[in-house]
């Protein structure tokens, strides 16, 4: 359940070396990045973010993007430095970098475990050459298992991404390739269904009929398949697509799921943060080449902060809790809002989805089933009261 | 000084639609100057932004051309660019009875077509002079001979002086215009009797208030004289006096054979009435002219609200739609599923849509629709008779003698190999053959049809067993009784009203079955399952289910997207006041309105 005050720093590297086909995220490829530039806008983000949420303590740092690994070593210590000295940091910090599995990014492991990086992830996508291909990724098998190697060797912790339900992909390649990943964990592993995103090169190749996905009974196929294999690999799913050994989870993600503080820094980053008890939304300038003239002006990329209010608060804190295996704690839903649970979730609703097997609701907890889960888009407006006033006339 | 009578021509170009009448009609301004070459957009006269988007021309709409002829005197050419959709024949009727002649115009591709014909005997009603014009002779598909000879094996005119022409080269326009001199008869008039101008469409502009378009038959129209209003007995002041070139040009005063507009200080389109008779208020003409027969609603539907908050918005907007289009109709009605809306009446199914794409679009209400129907004539058992035009209000059969329904008669031309598959679509609709003739190579099929049969589908499959080839057009044709019943279709056990159709018994299992298939494959996966059913009484003739979903989580969502899957989740919420509760599901209206719109096709 939900630990109070939970704090963590998120860091956005915008950049890639190419646009992955599938890829929504805010990356960009760019040639000519002036690295000292870079540094020193993230280190002036920090200060200024110090100031306005200072008496904290960073329980996690996580660098994502676009392609952080394609950082200087230099620039990730500058960051990680900067935050320990303007802020608190637990003992046990969680300091984590997304890695994308080339060979020379993997070279640079060391220098970033030298910086202060204790934990990876790495993007391996897949585990054969033509889906790597189709991905649009610059790997090949050998040399992800090569990182995963080199991963292993310079960290205690480290975990691995792969996108499943692939165009033409059965069920037993799936679980075959699921089978091999196994091998090569350590405790956390990620797995997303290929999703297809507007504005990506898929969603137009996907309009366009150049390929199919699997539809809605296959990908809960798959999904299932993926729950029995990594259970019986005692790597349970803790939240919809992360799964980990007890003990293992990544405590960074944890903290938006369980609704808590982060700043986010770096293009496009978003973050949430609590002052004097009220929420407020940030959110930086996507473009990067804004966002650095935005901190060299003003000390930081961001956007006036939104306020969040209270019923948002609660919903945003619902639909992320209800993520977790471990459900959501209705408590804290009603601290968030400082109101109290069922004005916002219809009781009916829940005993309904109840009923159906959908959900368990003990003592102050909300927590899905696996079939729950598996409905979990529709299931949060289900739950919710309808707030704004009902259309007058309902069908007779 | 308004033109001498022998230099004037007044012309419609009628043709079946897609035939390049606008297209024609550009090229004729362009070459007489009208518009400046970058003034020219394609299809100039359809000004509205429907008209330019789908290609058709909704609304009749008129040009004075200047044309410096070949024997160097100016002429001033009035023309009218009509639609050529069945649906808009009566616009088509309005402008030729203001004209002396027609350009008849068919394209070299496709030949003679049904709204061809119907339109050419409306022009020879009207007793005009015909120019038949041979189009599109650019592609490379034209035969120009083929098409002349339809003319004459089909229509019976005389084809050998057709004009080939290209209204998109502009090959052939200036023969075009010589033929209009040449060919066509100057109006004849009276400057020195009494003012007597026919109102032939009147709308309503922002700028200028309700503008009426005219043409003189006698006298003058003048800025600043007093008029009378023959039909409504209104009288008026003159304001304005102008043409379209097609901009707008003030003038002082409009002469015989001329046509133009003005305007009045009328506010409302509703004191002008479409046929009317103007003259002047002290020197008043003895008759009036004949003027036009209304226009009959064919097709009727009812638009509810989504948002039931905007029914008084609705009820602006049909207003303002209205005073730009007299075929539209409309009243207040109130549903028991769907609240408060308005039952229309619309010429046919092409007017329905575009009158309910204009609601949403000029408007943004989001609509819903119900079935179209047509208005049934319900015999009591003391042989009173009332006019049924919403299914739902269909009387308990019991209380019913018997139920009668409009027929239509069909005039259907196709390329011969279509020909099976079209007379199996007619019997199918309960047709009974009138005429199968041969024309040219193509066969002309007379069938009288229940309209009900119709309203519903029957362009869509006419278009797509023939590849679109087929071309089609009705006249209304008495009523006749029938065995008719009313279709209901529940979801979750409650009735939709929107779906409730009064049907032949035969049609009944057929329309019922297809309706729940197509129902079940627009309506979305929900938390539960659905049941379709569609019922004749307390009788289920067809059921489908759909199932319950089984898998909607997205993969990832991390601290960046939080803000994006509540937008998402406000979305969903705000889908779901477009959707209408039925037990514990929600069916997106979306979903009705693609059901109503789709063919039985399988
Ligand atoms: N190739 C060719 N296309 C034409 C010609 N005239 C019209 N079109 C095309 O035919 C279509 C229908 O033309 P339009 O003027 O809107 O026809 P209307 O429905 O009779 O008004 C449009 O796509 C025009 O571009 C022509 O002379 N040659
Ligand atoms: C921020 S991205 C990782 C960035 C890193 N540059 C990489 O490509 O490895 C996090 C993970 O989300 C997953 N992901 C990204 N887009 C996806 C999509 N459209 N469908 C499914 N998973 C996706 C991938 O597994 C990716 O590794
Ligand atoms: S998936 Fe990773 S590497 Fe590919 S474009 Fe996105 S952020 Fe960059
Ligand atoms: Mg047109």
């Amino acid at each position: 359940m939900k630990q109070q005050g939970q704090f963590g720093v998120y860091i956005h590297w915008p950049f890639c070396l190419a646009k992955c086909p599938y890829c929504d995220f805010n990356s960009h490829v760019r040639e000519g990045i002036d690295h000292d530039l870079w540094r020193d806008a993230y280190l002036r983000s920090i200060d200024h973010y110090a100031s306005l949420v200072p008496a904290r303590q960073v329980e996690s740092i996580y660098f994502g993007g676009g392609t952080p690994s394609l950082m200087v070593p230099e620039t990730v210590e500058a960051i990680i430095d900067r935050i320990q000295q303007k802020w608190q940091v637990s003992n046990d910090i969680e300091i984590t970098l997304e890695a994308n599995p080339t060979s020379v990014e993997a070279e640079k492991f060391r220098a970033f475990r030298e910086a202060g990086i204790n934990r990876v992830s790495l993007g391996v996508q897949a585990l054969n050459n033509s889906d790597l291909k189709f991905l649009g990724r610059q790997h090949n098998v050998k040399e992800a298992l090569k990182a995963i190697d080199i991963a292993r060797e310079n960290f205690y912790r480290y975990s691995f991404d792969l996108i499943y339900a692939r165009p033409k992909q059965t069920l037993k390649d799936w679980q075959e390739e699921l089978e091999r990943a196994v091998t090569y964990t350590n405790g956390h592993l990620s797995l997303y269904q290929l999703t297809i995103e507007r504005g990506t090169q898929f969603y137009q190749d996907y309009a366009q009929k150049k390929f199919v996905v699997p539809g809605e009974e296959l990908a809960a196929d798959f999904y299932n398949l993926t729950q029995d294999v990594l259970e019986a690999h005692n790597l349970p799913a803790y939240e919809v697509s992360n799964h980990a050994r007890a003990g293992d989870e990544s405590r960074h993600n944890l903290i938006y799921w369980h609704y808590g503080d982060y700043v986010g820094i770096g293009p496009g980053a978003h973050g949430r943060l609590t002052m004097e008890d009220n929420k407020f939304a940030t959110r930086e300038h996507r473009s990067p080449e804004i966002w650095l003239e935005r901190v060299a002006e003003q000390g930081s990329g961001v956007h006036p902060f939104e306020g969040v209010p209270p019923e948002d608060r609660f919903v945003e804190a619902l639909m992320m809790g209800l993520r977790l295996r471990d459900g959501v704690s209705l408590l804290a839903l009603e601290r968030e809002a400082g109101q109290n649970w069922q004005d916002f979730i219809d009781e009916d609703h829940v005993n309904q989805a109840a009923k159906e097997g959908w959900l368990v609701h003990q003592d102050d907890c909300l927590r899905l089933t696996h079939e729950g889960l598996l409905r979990l888009n529709a299931m949060v407006p289900y739950l919710l009261r309808e707030r704004r006033a009902q259309p007058a006339v309902v069908a007779a | 000084m308004s033109k001498p009578l022998e230099h004037i021509r007044n012309f419609a170009i009628i043709a079946h639609i897609d035939h390049g009448k606008s297209t024609l009609a550009d090229r004729l301004i362009q070459t007489c100057g009208g518009l400046e070459a970058r003034e020219m957009t394609e299809q100039v006269l359809d000004n509205m932004e429907l008209e330019q988007e789908r290609g058709i021309t909704i609304k009749a709409q008129t040009v004075r051309l200047t044309y410096k002829a070949k024997d160097g005197i100016e002429y001033q050419l009035n023309l009218m660019d009509t639609p050529g959709h069945v649906d808009f024949s009566y616009e088509v009727s309005r402008s030729l009875a203001s004209c002396e002649g027609s350009l008849l115009v068919v394209d070299s591709t496709q030949g003679v077509e049904a709204q061809t014909l119907a339109n050419v005997y409306q022009a020879i009603d009207n007793n005009h002079d015909i120019v038949p014009v041979i189009n599109k002779i650019d592609l490379p598909a034209a035969d120009i001979e083929a098409a002349k000879k339809e003319v004459e094996d089909v229509i019976g005119l005389d084809a050998s002086e057709a004009i080939p022409c290209s209204g998109k080269t502009g090959e052939g326009i200036d023969d075009l215009l010589e033929a209009i001199i040449t060919k066509l008869p100057p109006p004849k008039g009276d400057t020195e009797a009494p003012t007597k101008a026919l109102l032939v469409d009147s709308w309503y502009d922002s700028y200028l208030g309700v503008v009426i378009l005219v043409r003189v038959i006698d006298g003058t129209l003048k800025k600043g004289q007093k008029i009378r209003f023959m039909n409504t007995g209104a009288t008026r002041d003159i304001d304005r006096v102008g043409i379209f070139t097609p901009k707008h040009v003030m003038l002082d005063e409009l002469g015989p054979g001329e046509m133009g507009f003005i305007t009045a200080g009328i506010k409302e389109i509703s004191d002008t009435q479409v046929g009317d008779t103007i003259t002047d208020e002290k020197y008043q003409c003895e008759t009036a002219l004949t003027g036009f027969k209304p226009s009959v609603p064919m097709v009727f539907c009812s638009f509810y609200p989504i948002d039931n908050g905007e029914y008084e918005k609705l009820k602006d907007s049909l207003s303002r739609l209205a005073l730009n289009d007299a075929s539209l109709h409309f009243e207040a009605e109130s549903s028991q599923a769907l609240g408060m809306g308005f039952r229309c009446g619309f010429l046919g199914l092409l007017h329905m849509e575009i009158i309910q794409e204009r609601l949403a679009r000029e408007f943004d209400l989001d609509l819903i629709p119900t079935a179209p129907s047509v208005v049934y004539q319900i015999y009591d058992m003391k042989g009173g008779m009332t006019e049924l035009y919403n299914p739902v209000d269909m009387p308990d059969p019991t209380h019913i003698e018997h139920i009668e329904e409009p027929w239509i008669k069909a005039t259907i031309l196709t390329p011969d190999e279509f020909l099976g598959g079209l007379l199996t679509l007619c019997e199918e609709r309960r047709g009974s053959q009138i005429e199968l003739t041969y024309a040219g190579a193509r066969a002309m099929l007379v069938y009288r049809l229940p309209l009900n049969e119709v309203v519903f589908d029957f362009y869509d499959r006419l278009k797509s067993i023939s590849k679109g080839y087929a071309s089609f057009d009705y006249e209304l044709d008495g009523y006749a009784e029938n065995d008719l019943i009313k279709l209901d279709i529940r979801v979750n056990d409650e009735p939709v009203d929107a779906l409730a159709m009064i049907v032949h018994r035969s049609q009944a299992e057929r329309r019922g079955r297809h309706l729940c298939e197509r129902l079940k494959d627009l309506i979305p996966r929900q938390m539960f399952k659905i049941a379709i059913q569609a019922a004749i009484g307390g009788k289920i003739i067809a059921r489908e289910n759909v199932s319950a979903m089984r898998k909607d989580v997205t993969a990832k969502c991390y601290g960046g997207d939080i803000t994006r899957k509540k937008k998402l989740l406000e979305k969903q919420k705000k889908g779901k006041k477009k959707m209408r509760q039925y037990g514990n599901v929600e069916i997106p209206q979306s979903a009705f309105i693609a059901a109503l719109k789709m063919g039985d096709e399988k």
